[in-house]
């Protein structure tokens, strides 16, 4: 008997790692898609079609907050984790909503970051510039509006179920893609702002 | 246990300290344009690899490493895809503005 259910468990273990595999390959080619993106950006970035330039957009101290939040969450995020094979609910619970805060965050400055420029008369329609720069931060955003909502069903399951097999393999897909979001912005922080403001 | 958490909180802080220095550098204004894009995409690749060990655990799997092989075919079609965007776009852009000139 104990057998069987250590096989059972096994096999279950098994499935969840190619699961968890097959999220990572997805993430592997939302990479390239970002890819693209940042290509798009660096052959345009100069085009700014006597429309303002990043150096006079960028407010650089809220593009830090920004990236500390999302940094200080890719953190909690794992916490999450370390709950998760901890088998702690509460704890997990109470990091996944710490995460989500600070992703609402970082997703709030973004947006009024954006709202500013639109009403600057700043849109994505005033120069090739502006376009690359929206789709390329637009598409991160979209990510982790997608990630909020992720995090949102994660702990109405836990709430529900606790922390069972498919939680957890859902927990460790969502660290992936929480971990993976965040290294983006490295790199949007970097090339876009950071050597927008130069 | 602890050792896990003793990763994430070093990933943790060496990302913060990273993030900060890029900032510094490109805000102080203290260093030559050139050093100052070599000095933030340096800090960028080791934040890159700080968060990828620490907090993506990419190499500490057990062999055959798929998620390392993904990773490392991914960089490669990353690579391409950037680098040989950006070259094509400036031999356009050369060429262009020559017919221009004339």
């Amino acid at each position: 008997m104990a057998e069987a259910v250590a096989i059972h468990h096994d096999a279950h273990q098994e499935a969840d790692a190619k699961t968890i595999f097959g999220f990572w390959v997805y993430i592997m080619t939302d990479c390239v898609l970002f890819a693209t993106l940042f290509a798009t950006y660096a052959v345009l970035c100069n085009n700014t079609y006597g429309g303002p330039s990043g150096k006079e957009l960028f407010s650089m101290p809220a593009v830090l907050a920004e990236t500390l939040i999302l940094l200080t969450s890719s953190f909690t995020c794992g916490l999450v984790m370390l709950a998760a094979e901890a088998k702690s609910r509460t704890r997990a619970l109470l990091w996944l909503f710490v995460t989500f805060l600070l992703g609402l965050a970082f997703l709030g400055i973004e947006l009024t970051e954006f709202h500013q420029f639109y009403q600057e008369g700043n849109s994505w329609q005033k120069s090739g510039f502006l376009s690359a720069f929206f789709t390329l931060v637009g598409t991160h955003g979209a990510h982790i509006s997608s990630g909020l909502l992720w995090a949102l069903v994660l702990m109405w399951q836990l709430m529900d179920r606790g922390i069972t097999h498919n939680t957890f393999r859902r927990i460790a897909c969502f660290s992936l893609f929480w971990h993976f979001l965040d290294i983006v912005w490295i790199f949007i922080f970097t090339f876009v702002y950071l050597m927008g403001v130069l | 246990m602890t050792s896990r958490y003793v990763t994430y909180i070093s990933g943790f802080i060496l990302s913060i300290v990273l993030t900060l220095a890029a900032y510094y550098v490109v805000v102080a204004k203290a260093l030559p344009q050139a050093q100052v894009i070599a000095t933030i995409v340096s800090l960028a690749a080791v934040q890159l690899i700080v968060q990828l060990v620490c907090f993506l655990h990419l190499g500490s799997e057990k062999r055959p490493r798929w998620n390392l092989i993904t990773f490392s075919f991914m960089v490669l079609v990353l690579v391409i895809i950037v680098w040989g965007s950006l070259w094509i776009m400036n031999n356009l852009n050369n060429n262009l503005m020559q017919m221009m000139g004339h």
